[in-house]
Formats: C-alpha cells, structure tokens, sequence
C-alpha cells in the first residue's frame, strides 16, 4: 500500500524530468539558429576624425559596418589597416565562415537528435554546441592574433607602429585609436544555449544515476 | 572646546552642518562666480553694449552646433551661388555655376559638359551674372530638391540639385541675350520664369537702334521642369513676345492666383538714349513717364496656347508672337509708379506688392480685383494693342515708407519689409488684408537703418506661402565703414536682422563681409528641408546622372590599354595611393581617363592636378570621373592629390609620362 502511493507520486514527477533535457535542447537550438542573424563580436574604434566611432561587427559567417550602407566601415577600418600593413579583413577565417552556417544548423539538428534518441552515447551529440562560444572566442584571439603580428614590413606606417596583439575583449590603443572589443547579442545567445546544453546533461545524468 | 558642543548644544551643531551644506552647495570661493564677471569684463574691454551681448547671443554658434537656416545667395557676377548657414553667418559652400572654379574641379576636367550647355553658338562663356536663386516648390512651399538661378548677362538659367549642390544644366532661350527677372517658380515648380531685360532685336540679330520700337522686342521665357528627371525639358519650354518695354523682376502667383505671373517694367518710353548725340542719357530718358506697367501674364493660358499649336519655331525655340497673346488674352497691363523694381506677392497669393524706386511708396494691387477688371474689359490698350487695365480700380492702397523703395519680404506676423535703397534703411509696415493684421491697417511700422545702399532683403522662407519670421537678410550694396579696408574694391555686406519682435522693434545682429561679387537675391531655408547626401549613394557613381556610371572602375581592373592612338586610362584611387601610379603614353595620344573613388568615408574627398594640361578634379567619395585630354607636349608630368586626404598626402602623386614622337 505505501509502496503504491510512493511509485504513485514519483512516477509522473520522473517522466516530466526526462523530458527537461529534451526540452532544453530544443530551446538551446532555437538559440543557435536565431544566433545566425545577430553579431557574435564587436569591436568599435575611436579616433578624433570619426566623430561617433568606426564599429564593426562580427557575424558568425560574415561582417558588417554600422546600418547605414554607403558607409561601409569594414572598408574604412580595413582601408586604415592598410597603413600599417595588416592583411585586408575580408581574407581572415574564411574557412570558418564558409562552414559557419552549415555547421550551426548541424549543431541545432544533433541537440534535436539527441533530445529525442535516448542511448546512452547521444549525449556526445551536444558536444559541438557546447563549445561553440568558446571556440568561437578562441579561434577569433587565434586571427587576431595572426593578423596583428603579421604586418607587411613594408607597408607606409611600418616603421611607426610594431605589431601588436588587438584584444578579443576590452580596450586597446593602436595609433590614434582606442579600441572596445566586446561579445554581442549573438555569442551571449550561443552562451545561453551552451548553459542550457550543461542542465540537460546534468538532468539526464542525474536520472540514470538513479 | 567650543560651549555649543560642551553643553550639548546640538541646535549649534545643526546650524554648523546646515552653514555646511549651504557652503558646498554654493562654493563662494569656486570660479563660478569669477565666470561671470569675466564676461562682464570682456564685454567692458571690447566696448560691448547689452544690445550686441543680445546680437551674439542670438547669433554666436558654437563649435559642432549647426546652423537652422541655410540661405543660397547668388554670387552675382562671380556666376556662383553661396550657401550660408543662419543665424551664424558662416559660408558653407561656394557652388560653382557659370563659372569654372577648381576646388569642385568645375570647367577643369569636371562639369564639362554642363557648363557647355551655356554656351551660346558655339561662343564658350565662362562667366555668369548670377542674380536671382529660386528653391523647387511644392504646394507653394520649399521642397529642398533644386535650385534654380538666372545669369542676367547672358540670359542663361541653371539647375542645382540640392542632393550634392552641384549645377546640373544651363540652358539658354537663344531668342534672347539678357535677363533680370529669373529665376522664379510656380508653385509646383512645373515652371522656371526668366524674365527679360533690355530690348533687344529677337535672336539678337542686327537692327539699328532707330528701328527700337519696330525691331526690337521684351520677352518672357517659361522654362518647363521635369522633376522626376531633375532637367528643363527644352523641347516643351517656350517664350513669349512683349513688347520693347524694359521688362524687370517677375514672380509667380500661387494659391488664389497660381497660374498667373507678374512683372515689372520700365523704359515704357522707349527711350534709346544717345548721350553722345545730345540726347537724354538712359537713366533720364527711361525714367520720364510718372507710371509704367506692370505686366499680368496668364500662364495657364499660355500653356494651353504653346499645347495647342499657338507658337511659332523661331531660331529652334517655342515663340508665342505678341499678337497670338493679346488675342488669346494671355497679356494685361496695368499702370505702377514710375520705374519699379520689384514685385513681390503676399504669402496668400492674394496682394501684389510693387516698389515704385523713384516713387516713396508700394502700391498694393488686389488680385481679385485685377480678375474683375478682367472680366469688365477695358477700352485703353498699349501702343502694341496691350490691354491696360486702370490702377485705380485694380490698386487695394498704397503706403509712404521713404526713399527708394525696391524688394518686399514677408514674415508669420502679417508684416512685410520693404528694402529703401537711397535712404538705407528696411521699412516694416502691416499688411491690412484679411489674414494678415487688419487692425494695423496698411501702415507704416517701423524702420530700421542698414549699412548701407540695400538692395533685396531676404527674410526665412519669406516668399513661400508660410514664412516663418525670425530673421531677415539685407543684401548691402555699399559696405564703406564697416570692415577693416582692403584697398579701394569694397566687399559688399549681408546684415542679419532679428524681426521676431512686433512693431518697430528690429536689430541688426550680424555683418558678413562678401567678396564673391555682387550678390542679389538669397532664399532662406529650414535646414531640416534639406537632404544633402553625406557621401555618393554607392561607389562608381557618376554626379551627372546621379547613377552608378558604365564605366566606373572596378578594383583589380585598372590600367592603361590602347587602340591606336586612342588611349584609355582605368585609375582607382583610395588613401593615399592611385591606382596605376605610372601613365605612360605617347605624343599625339588622344586619352580617356577614367577616376573612381572607393572611399566611403564622409570627407574623404581627393584630387587630382596635373601640371600643364590644365586639370584638376575634386573625386569626392564614391564618384566616378571622365575626362579627355590631347597628349600635345611630350615631357614628364608629376600629377598629385590636391586635397589634404591623409597623413600620407603629400605622397599621393604619379607620373604621367609622354614619350616624343618619332
């Protein structure tokens, strides 16, 4: 009899919790896909002669000024860079951003998969995702860290500015410029879904373990 | 220790904090205080009444604060256009017009063909007689799209467009070799009025002076706009035919009397002068009679005239001869006092103010009542068969305001201004019609003396069909005493007046030397109305099309290709470099040269001077140019950035090498 009315009590509360996971995964990959369209990275340059800033910002396959077309301020920053010989910003990561979208929506599919295919592997499935911020993060340090070190030594400013490393996040000065890096809307998304990815692994462990 | 602690004293300690508080609020000894008397003091130092503290404060105009007027005055006869922000009286751009002028690249390898469109016969005229600028309209107000302006010496109007302020196309009404009354605009700017001048025989062709009044002719000129391409459409512009009176300044009627055009004349005495022979000299012989007409032109009916076949092809323009218009009634005249200048109508379309020059008032005329006279006939007619129309009838009243009387403004407060050219001074008197201040009546105000010898004024949107008050422009011909001397060449002075205050209050608040010539009319603009690009819309445009140009360079395809001695040069150009630095051609090459801009940011503007040949561009962001020169002296040719683009500027150059022929 008490055994009955325990099972009777525990048996539904277990059955919403192994759908948790499934659940957050799914929202997790909601995130990711919604991420496409917003800028993972950021980074705006100030200077007495841009009145109101240069910014660029990062999109997980390509990049962007700010909204207004005509002025297109990766050009003008690139143009810029040219003065002191850096490599033009549109040769940087690109097979990164030529895999960038199919590899999300790849991401997205395995959280799906792995909501639903219960075995005892498929948790590895979520694996991609989970790293995506910091990859991310990682492989852009890794870039502009080429990029800043690489310096054309024949370029007209060579002599006046030495190669440097630009910061992934926070200030930096190159020039007349100070510079803000910051992570935007898109990897906060990401990062979101990367927590979301950690308590479905967390839920699904803890209920085998039981 | 002090008592009030000793014994508990806590209202003295509260009275201490409070002394405190008061004291850091208000900081006595912090330079706030040492602020202002600094201002009393400077104002002391420079001699500064309260009146110019108020002067500057209504004008003074901070660094990065911008301006709320922007007024287009012409430059007279140095063929330009200046752009003026209000009220800091700061230039902000010089347009070049008839004239080439090398900063913009203007007649320089830019603009070519533009300014070949005012030439006359073949006879290249680089030199302009800018007089009146009239801004495009919509419903009878600014639209802030274009900018029209006449050359008075050759009877020549042009087109700005206001997205990149650069003159677009002059045209010229080969029947006739001088204006005065343009450019002015019918309300929807379907139409840009040039009034005509002196009588001249049509086309300018030769017939002696004693044949005046058989040979020689007025004439109007209705150029037709096209707005959505942004050009006067020659083939459906037309002129009219009037007769050889000395026809003034114009201007269109709008609301009530939209379709209808005004103006002034003089030398209703046909006089020829001939000082030289014992006759009166023209400033007598044309200034004998006590009226002259003003002439009352139905456009409307000339359109539907021109439409239906009524002109003559005279010279390869539209003609409506002077008989077609008095029988198709488009033509009247009615008598205004002697020698007028301007005439100008009420913001509700409803009085036409004429200034009488030689006669101390301005006759207001009715528009309703000039329809009626219409409509009763009149048995009097010109010596041409005219139509005259009596002013006795037709006149709503006249008003005393002094000496020389020439141009009317209006403002939001039912005022009009009148300039006084021989007293020096700007009238403000009320209008008394209904929708204006009829408890003023038609009455003299107040006036207010300028510095010196005014000519027209201009007051904020004050000749559209809702001015807006605040401030007016005395356009000064003499300047004598009011700026440190440069010799005996004289600039002439812009005064700013603040007209916001009612009755006979009026300051002047500002004095802006300008040494463009002589300017003569300026229109006022709200700022907001306009809509200047920052830079081209997209990168290879070409600013005669406002398109991106078929042949603009794309990056990784310059270079110097050739088809026997036709040369064609593919250049881009970004800081700090072109791209090819080394042009190298022969002697005898004939060269197409071809310069896109890939900036893209706001200021970035480069040249391009190449020494000898006679060329310098301004390459303004995102432009394409074209331009064609003949290799005729072989040498070596260092071409260079004439704009300060960059750290790297002066490093910005190339060579343009030409190898002798052999």
């Amino acid at each position: 009899m008490t055994a009955n009315i325990s099972s009777a009590v525990s048996l539904p509360e277990k059955r919403w919790l192994t759908w948790l996971p499934t659940l957050m995964w799914i929202v997790a990959a909601a995130l990711l896909l919604v991420s496409i369209t917003l800028p993972y990275w950021g980074m705006v340059l100030q200077a007495p002669q841009y009145p109101g800033g240069l910014r660029m910002r990062v999109f997980i396959n390509t990049m962007t000024g700010d909204e207004d077309p005509r002025l297109d301020e990766v050009r003008e920053i690139d143009g810029l860079n040219h003065y002191i010989g850096m490599q033009s910003l549109y040769n940087a990561a690109q097979i990164e951003r030529a895999i960038a979208l199919p590899a999300l929506l790849l991401m997205a599919a395995f959280l799906v998969v792995a909501g639903f295919w219960r075995r005892r592997w498929t948790w590895l499935l979520t694996l991609p995702a989970l790293g995506l911020p910091v990859v991310f993060l990682a492989d852009l340090g890794l870039w502009l860290r080429y990029y800043g070190q690489t310096l054309d030594p024949y370029a007209p400013l060579s002599s006046a500015i030495q190669p440097f490393v630009p910061p992934v996040l926070g200030v930096g000065v190159i020039g007349q410029f100070s510079t803000e890096s910051f992570v935007d809307t898109g990897w906060y998304l990401a990062a979101g879904a990367a927590a979301l990815i950690i308590v479905g692994l967390f839920t699904r462990w803890w209920l085998a373990k039981r | 220790m002090p008592k009030f602690l000793r014994s508990r004293n806590w209202g003295g300690l509260l009275f201490l904090l409070g002394a405190l508080v008061l004291a850091f609020t208000f900081r006595p000894w912090s330079t706030n205080a040492q602020t202002s008397s600094d201002w009393q003091s400077i104002a002391a130092e420079r001699g500064l009444s309260e009146a110019d503290m108020r002067a500057a404060m209504m004008t003074y105009t901070p660094s990065g604060m911008l301006d709320e007027y922007v007024m287009f005055a012409s430059g007279g006869h140095g063929g330009q256009v200046l752009v003026i922000g209000l009220p800091s009286m700061r230039l902000l751009r010089t347009i070049a017009v008839f004239t080439p002028e090398p900063w913009q690249g203007y007649g320089y390898g830019v603009g070519e063909e533009t300014l070949a469109g005012g030439f006359i016969d073949g006879q290249e005229i680089t030199w302009g007689d800018t007089h009146h600028p009239a801004l495009s309209e919509t419903n009878g107000e600014y639209d802030g799209n274009w900018l029209f302006v006449g050359d008075k010496a050759n009877a020549r109007v042009a087109v700005i467009d206001l997205r990149d302020f650069e003159t677009k196309q002059i045209v010229h009404n080969p029947l006739f070799l001088n204006d005065h009354g343009g450019t002015f605009v019918t309300q929807n700017s379907d139409y840009v009025i040039e009034g005509g001048a002196y009588g001249l025989p049509i086309a300018s062709e030769y017939a002696p002076l004693a044949d005046y009044q058989s040979s020689y002719r007025g004439m109007i000129t209705f150029w037709r706009f096209d707005q959505a391409a942004g050009r006067i459409d020659y083939s459906q512009s037309f002129a009219l035919e009037l007769p050889p009176y000395w026809q003034d300044l114009c201007d269109s009627g709008k609301l009530v009397s939209d379709g209808w055009i005004f103006c002034n004349s003089f030398n209703t005495e046909m006089a020829t002068g001939g000082i030289q022979a014992g006759n009166p000299p023209f400033e007598a012989g044309v200034s004998r009679n006590t009226t002259d007409y003003l002439h009352v032109i139905n456009l409307n009916g000339a359109v539907s005239v021109f439409e239906s076949g009524g002109a003559e092809m005279v010279n390869g323009f539209n003609l409506i001869r002077l008989e077609t218009a008095i029988a198709n009634n488009l033509l009247y005249f009615i008598p205004e006092p002697r020698s007028p200048h301007g005439v100008d109508i009420a913001p509700g379309g409803d009085y036409i103010v004429v200034s009488g020059k030689l006669d101390p008032h301005v006759t207001i005329y009715s528009f309703q009542r000039i329809m009626d006279a219409i409509a009763a006939g009149t048995s009097e007619f010109d010596p041409f068969g005219v139509p005259v129309l009596p002013l006795e009838t037709t006149m709503e009243a006249q008003v005393e305001l002094g000496l020389g009387p020439l141009h009317t403004q209006f403002d939001n407060q039912g005022y009009a201004y009148t300039s006084l050219f021989l007293d020096s001074a700007i009238a403000r008197w009320s209008l008394g019609g209904e929708g204006y201040r009829p408890q003023d009546g038609w009455t003299l105000q107040g006036r207010i003396p300028v510095q010196y010898n005014v000519g027209h004024i201009a007051a904020a949107e004050g000749d559209t069909t809702s001015p807006d008050g605040r401030f007016l422009l005395a356009l000064n011909k003499w300047s004598v005493d009011r700026f440190l001397s440069t010799g005996p060449l004289l600039p002439q002075n812009f005064q700013l007046i603040d007209i916001s205050q009612p009755g006979d209050q009026l300051q002047v608040l500002y004095d802006m030397p300008i040494t463009a010539a002589e300017p003569h009319y300026a229109q006022i603009i709200a700022a907001s109305t306009l809509h200047a690009w920052d830079v081209y819309p997209e990168v290879g445009w070409d600013s005669q099309t406002q398109a991106v140009a078929a042949d603009a360079v794309q990056p990784g395809t310059e270079g110097v290709t050739r088809d026997g001695n036709n040369v064609t040069v593919r250049m881009t150009v970004i800081r700090s470099h072109y791209n090819p630095e080394w042009v190298e051609i022969q002697e005898g090459d004939h060269v197409v040269w071809t310069i896109t801009s890939l900036e893209r940011a706001r200021d970035a503007t480069h040249g391009f001077g190449v020494p000898y040949y006679n060329i310098n561009l301004s390459i303004e962001p995102g432009e394409s140019i074209t331009f064609e020169f003949d290799a005729t002296r072989p040498g070596v040719f260092s071409w260079y950035c004439t704009e300060f683009c960059s750290a790297l500027h002066l490093e910005m150059m190339g060579y343009l090498t030409i190898a002798p022929s052999r």
